[in-house]
């Protein structure tokens, strides 16, 4: 095509950008394999992902970390507190904190991040939508993000479940956990359709959605190409926050009567059973509530390590 | 550069008019920004039109407009004979081929999440036939050394370069599909003036190369004389002069590119002295409301009557030999003015 000692001659003091230890010979490279190579070298993703598989593995095998029966009740113990028998003591009925806060994960894990996927994919979806189309499009899908934004969390909660679910039912357990999943993130994703809208318009008036398009790219590529990639960061925080505050949710719903229910054991339920003995008998409710905090945490530090190496300039 | 006059890019009295709406449900029109209003010009094969005018005078809207990133109210935008302005799909495509575009601010027209390869290989990403998959990576390292930068630098991010290097990118993606034109929207203003001579330096030595035609805007003259052939004047929306760049710079016959002409500082201290100065009164009007007839009476020193009641057509006049939308159009040569 040219000269190429002729090309470096012309142009001389072009300064050199300093040595990134990215940048190295060799492969193409992308933002998702730079993405990854920085997170290779991140303690506090390695700390979150040992904490996120440990939380993985208590909720498909609980019987891996403890051998009681999470069922079985001996009210004479009830309330017992922690001891050699029972590492985290008893709750009211008289069964073991332990066993029922590992087997509890799994549940509360399942509502949350499945709540967390249904409302990222909702709410991006058509935040995304909203944003990029605009117009006629825009308006319907921030006026109906904006009616069930005014619908008050915990009423619209107890409105819905209360029709589907009422507290004198007797649902199946599948039954009732995707009733409740549908219920959360029917009633959040507009918060995050907001973050996803305002995040993709801002990166669509940028120059570099305009030169995509004078190359002639399609919606498809100019949306995962370059609007998602850039507006990524706050959706990815404010997911991983989600996840926690779903949890909570699940409890909040659980204590109302209306939400997960026994036989089901979940963190929520045990806080919201527990949470009016806490002078009494403390550790019935702390030691669900502090796996509920540690799954929290594992979230929100590998959504944040994620969200810092997906970032070029922070590296 | 010598251009040849084969035609490949015919521009016909190109309206662009953004409307004002107001009200929340129902919205009514209640006028329009004039931002280009009835633009014609040629260019040929190999040349750089220059395209002057100060901010709002719709320069960038005309580059939008080529560009296909804007739709015209009316007008026409042909390459080698076929309108851009009306294409679509598969066939916009393929004609954005032939027009590519180098970008104001290098800080923000390149994707800050993609690597350089990825940014001067989207295009082939897009157009798939151009190259084939195997040798893209290469055809972007060719191109990173066409345009002066290290190949090996592939792998980086945009923030990791300098303004001028940016912009060196920025030109590289817009010769990725070796296009015949390429729209320059005031490529050197983001840059300090020592980088700005090495990219126009750059965009001279590729010109000769592959043979381009550029269409260059700008606000800085002295930018747009070094690097046109031909030089347009625009002022709210119009072209008001249009010739050689010898002819605009040296026997101006427009007032108001006489006194854009007055208004270039003039290095030499003696010469500084004894020069006038037009100062023109009050700002451009709006282009929502431009006055009636030539839209530079308001603020003319030769404005009557006739002015307020035709609209000065862009055309050769007596005494001059280059197009130029006045009634009173004559030669004043204000750069050399003793």
């Amino acid at each position: 095509m040219s000269d190429p000692t002729a090309t470096q001659d012309l142009i001389k003091g072009a300064d050199e950008p300093a040595a990134s230890p990215v940048a190295v010979r060799g492969g193409q490279r992308s933002l998702w394999r730079d993405t990854w190579d920085i997170l290779k070298r991140r303690k506090i993703f390695w700390i979150s992902l040992v904490m996120l598989v440990v939380f993985l593995l208590m909720a498909a095998f609980p019987s891996l970390f403890t051998h009681k029966d999470p069922e079985y009740a001996t009210l004479a113990k009830s309330m017992e507190l922690p001891s050699a028998d029972a590492w985290f003591g008893y709750d009211l009925q008289g069964r073991d904190v332990y066993a029922r806060a590992v087997y509890g994960a799994r549940t509360s894990i399942i509502v949350g991040v499945l709540a967390t996927l249904a409302t990222v994919l909702l709410g991006g979806l058509t935040g995304v939508l909203a944003a990029y189309f605009g117009r006629w499009l825009d308006a319907i899908i921030s006026r109906v993000g904006e009616m069930f934004l005014g619908l008050p969390y915990v009423l619209g909660a107890i409105i819905i479940l209360g029709t589907v679910a009422p507290a004198q039912s007797n649902p199946g357990k599948a039954t009732i956990m995707a009733v409740v999943i549908i219920v959360l993130a029917l009633l959040g994703w507009p918060i995050l359709m907001r973050i996803a809208r305002s995040a993709v318009i801002q990166a669509k008036h940028q120059d570099y959605v305009q030169a995509a398009r004078a190359l002639g790219a399609g919606p498809l590529r100019i949306i995962f190409k370059h609007l998602l990639p850039n507006s990524l960061a706050p959706i990815l925080v404010y997911s991983t926050i989600t996840i926690g505050s779903y949890i909570g949710a699940e409890a909040t719903l659980s204590l109302l009567g209306i939400g997960l229910r026994s036989p089901v054991i979940s963190w929520g339920i045990a806080i919201a059973d527990h949470a009016s003995y806490i002078r009494t008998a403390p550790h019935a409710m702390f030691f669900p509530a502090g796996f509920l905090s540690l799954c929290v945490l594992t979230f929100v530090m590998l959504g944040e390590a994620v969200r810092d190496a997906l970032d070029p300039k922070l590296r | 550069m010598k251009a040849n006059t084969e035609s490949i890019l015919e521009v016909r009295d190109l309206v662009k008019h953004f409307p004002l709406t107001q009200g929340i449900v129902v919205k009514r029109q209640i006028g329009a920004i004039k931002a280009v209003d009835g633009v014609s010009f040629d260019l040929h094969r190999g040349e750089t039109l220059g395209i002057v005018g100060e901010s709002g005078c719709g320069k960038s809207t005309l580059a939008k407009l080529l560009m296909a990133l804007e739709r015209p109210t009316s007008g026409s935008v042909r390459i080698h004979g076929r309108d851009i302005a009306t294409a679509r799909g598969g066939e916009l495509k393929r004609m954005r081929r032939n027009i590519q575009m180098v970008m104001q601010d290098p800080y923000t027209s390149l994707n800050p999440r993609m690597t350089v390869g990825d940014i001067v290989g989207e295009p082939f990403e897009i157009h798939t036939d151009v190259v084939p998959k195997g040798g893209r990576r290469r055809r972007v390292q060719e191109l990173l050394e066409v345009v002066g930068l290290n190949p090996d630098h592939i792998n980086r991010y945009p923030h990791q370069f300098s303004g001028g290097q940016r912009q060196r990118i920025g030109i590289a993606r817009g010769l990725a599909l070796q296009p015949e034109i390429i729209i320059c929207d005031e490529p050197v203003s983001a840059l300090d003036v020592s980088i700005q001579a090495q990219v126009m330096n750059l965009l001279e030595r590729l010109q000769n190369e592959f043979n381009l035609a550029y269409i260059f805007i700008a606000h800085d003259l002295s930018v747009v004389r070094h690097i046109s052939d031909r030089v347009a004047v625009m002022y709210l929306g119009k072209i008001v002069e249009l010739g050689r760049d010898a002819e605009i710079y040296e026997s101006p016959t427009h007032p108001y590119t006489q006194a854009l002409l007055s208004a270039v500082p003039v290095p030499d201290p003696e010469g500084r002295e004894t020069r006038q100065r037009i100062i023109l009164q009050g700002d451009p009007p709006s282009p929502a409301n431009p006055p009636s007839g030539c839209h530079f009476r308001t603020r003319c020193w030769k404005a009557q009557d006739i002015c307020a009641e035709q609209t000065p057509a862009l055309e050769a006049r007596p005494g001059s030999d280059h197009p130029s939308a006045c009634h009173f159009a004559e030669v004043r040569d204000v750069v050399n003015a003793q």
